[in-house]
């Protein structure tokens, strides 16, 4: 660790807790962010969350190492944690630091993306489902039924194993479209009542089309579980990339993943647990953050405290 | 609808979805590239005759429609085929598996429930005080764990450094090779430990969130208010009044358990070197079994669809109110 990645780490420290203090004493003023910011695991989980991003974004500036390098297979395999190694070296003398916050970009890319992909399309289904409703809602929920029913690591393990070396943007695809289904659900449940309501008679009474009626008028209103299940989605995919690439069949070395780190430690646990050790923690962190963040977006948009 | 109406149509409902989760896995492994051919007898290089002889046996080379048919048909009678990988009927591969799974999945269901029970309803009473405080940010970071990163930590802990549990396998090979005696039933509990502790603490986090939640929501109702008004023991209204009426949520979490478990076991059985379904399934998508793969697709979402059933099922028995509105066949699930 040079003076530089240092500086860089202190400064991806300050911002991420600065901005977070920010947004707290902005919340001061609106009840809703008050309530968002009730539980203090939010802060905490939204600083780290932020912290992480940051890391991810800034990799060059914080990795003192190239994650990918063999820095020297004879001399620094498996070194303990110091202050040049901050986690340690792994099996193949990479530097696990290094390797953590690149990792973070594939983790953390693959969850977003993973679960933007997910909740979109869960949302799209629900809303046409429970707007629509009749034959249009009988047959999109069968499918839901049978969708939930299948066994998600297996169809996964089954598509990445059986077409073997499947591209990034595949494999986010791929768990993007086992991952929506419990979405649907939920989403189509609110808008079935949501759609009851005198707004939404107003709004068709004024002639907007369907279109504009279920995005404008229906969704905003059944933001609450979108979000949550946005946030809990995240971590849901980052886990099962996780235990794809653990299982060896993620994402391909020499690049890092959070889980592909764990599955290459995992054999020298005994002698160097740290380089299996960290890019747990990383993952745990991460997906601690989310369910704070989630808890905390269930209390601030939960209608029973609006009327309160 | 009566309520045997009611089940007549989930039942049917369920057979439907696992027909169609049989058709689609089916379907899938089928399009996959490759044949199961370069796996049979170890993955090495197979004369090209004898794989040829192999494709033809297993009626490989027939289109996909007719090999769907005929599977059909084959499982209509209740055969579930022959793995290429093993070289025995898939039947008996699953039968030798099962009780592994149903030990490991009992033992964890076992110590999810008990524990986050307990864990929950402790917290609902102290609630926003210090022990509830302390034991949600502990099942929060614990309900966060990879499961098979956990499964490491243990075994690096508890296998490894204080030696105080086997780091794998089902039971000792030289002493108890098969379990027939009370010394090797302790030894199978022994060798039990671990593993179940991974998929159950996991589990337990999140009941104890769960109905920490539910008991919170319970306490605010004006029952609860009544029934402390009247002057009813407090021990009486916790776990008479809201306990009960929170267990409506427990029993969803109950029937959504047993994927987890299932899905979860994959990882842990692999870890943990514990022979089970989990491990047999993985493995057989490894080596392009179709008939075991499949297979144990099937018995997977038979899983889940009877631990919704179920659920829903006990939901009704629980909460009259979900029976008269049974007939709008969304409830229960929601």
């Amino acid at each position: 660790m040079t003076l530089g990645t240092w500086l860089a780490l202190f400064v991806a420290l300050v911002l991420a807790a600065e901005a977070v203090r920010a947004l707290r004493r902005r919340g001061l003023r609106s009840e809703r962010w008050r309530r968002f910011f009730r539980q203090r695991t939010t802060s905490w989980g939204l600083g780290i969350l932020t912290f992480l991003v940051l890391a991810a974004l800034a990799a060059p500036a914080i990795a003192p190492f190239d994650p990918n390098r063999q820095l020297d297979i004879l001399h620094l395999t498996n070194r303990p944690p110091s202050w040049t190694f901050l986690l340690g070296t792994d099996l193949l003398s990479r530097d696990v630091w290094s390797r953590v916050v690149y990792g973070a970009r594939v983790s953390l890319g693959i969850g977003a993306l993973g679960a933007l992909m997910a909740v979109s399309l869960g949302t799209l289904v629900g809303a046409v489902a429970g707007y629509y409703q009749r034959w249009i809602d009988t047959i999109l929920m069968r499918g839901v039924d049978v969708g939930l029913a299948l066994p998600r690591i297996f169809i996964l393990l089954m598509a990445v194993a059986l077409w073997d070396g499947l591209p990034f943007p595949a494999l986010v695809i791929t768990i993007g479209l086992t991952s929506w289904f419990g979405t649907s659900r939920l989403v189509r449940a609110e808008v079935l009542s949501l759609r009851q309501r005198d707004f939404v008679a107003a709004a068709r009474a004024l002639g907007a089309d369907d279109g504009r009626v279920i995005f404008r008028h229906v969704l905003p209103n059944a933001a609450a579980p979108i979000i949550v299940s946005a946030a809990l989605g995240v971590g849901n995919v980052l886990l099962l990339e996780a235990s794809l690439s653990f299982l060896g069949i993620g994402i391909k070395p020499p690049g890092a993943s959070w889980g592909n780190m764990i599955a290459d430690g995992a054999p020298s646990i005994y002698t160097a647990p740290w380089s299996t050790l960290f890019p747990g923690l990383a993952i745990s962190l991460v997906v601690m953050s989310l369910n704070a963040v989630a808890d905390g977006v269930r209390d601030a948009l939960d209608p029973r405290e609006d009327a309160a | 609808m009566t309520g045997a109406a009611w089940l007549l149509r989930r039942l049917v409902a369920s057979v439907a979805i696992i027909f169609a989760v049989v058709t689609f896995v089916f379907i899938l492994i089928h399009l996959a590239p490759g044949k199961p051919c370069g796996q049979v007898g170890g993955g090495e290089y197979v004369d090209r005759a004898a794989c040829d002889r192999l494709v033809q046996q297993f009626g490989l080379d027939k289109s996909i429609p007719e090999q769907y048919w005929r599977y059909l048909v084959a499982l209509a009678h209740g055969n579930l085929g022959y793995s290429f990988s093993l070289h025995r009927p898939v039947q008996d591969a699953i039968a030798d598996t099962i009780p592994f799974t149903l030990q490991l999945a009992g033992a964890a269901l076992l110590l999810d429930f008990v524990l986050g029970l307990g864990l929950g309803i402790y917290q609902a009473v102290r609630v926003n005080r210090l022990p509830d405080v302390v034991i949600g940010n502990v099942t929060l970071f614990i309900y966060s764990l990879p499961t098979f990163w956990l499964a490491l930590l243990l075994l690096l802990i508890f296998g490894e450094k204080l030696r105080w549990f086997p780091v794998g396998g089902p039971n000792d090979l030289i002493l108890c090779p098969v379990v027939d005696s009370l010394y090797c039933v302790a030894d199978r509990l022994w060798h039990l430990v671990l593993p179940a502790a991974t998929l159950g603490l996991v589990g337990a986090a999140g009941t104890a969130r769960f109905q920490r939640a539910a008991m919170l929501e319970v306490a605010t109702q004006d029952f609860v208010r009544t029934a402390r008004a009247k002057g009813l023991p407090e021990r009486r209204v916790v776990l008479r009044h809201e306990l009960r009426n929170a267990l409506l949520t427990f029993i969803t979490r109950f029937g959504l358990a047993f994927p987890f478990l299932l899905t979860g076991a994959v990882l842990i059985e692999t870890i943990y070197a514990w022979p089970g379904m989990g491990r047999l399934a993985f493995d057989a998508i490894l080596s392009r079994d179709y008939p075991l793969v499949t297979a144990t697709a099937l018995i997977a979402s038979v899983v889940v669809v009877a631990g919704n059933l179920l659920a829903d099922i006990l939901l009704g028995v629980a909460d009259p109110r979900l029976r008269v509105r049974a007939d709008t066949d969304l409830v229960l699930t929601a």
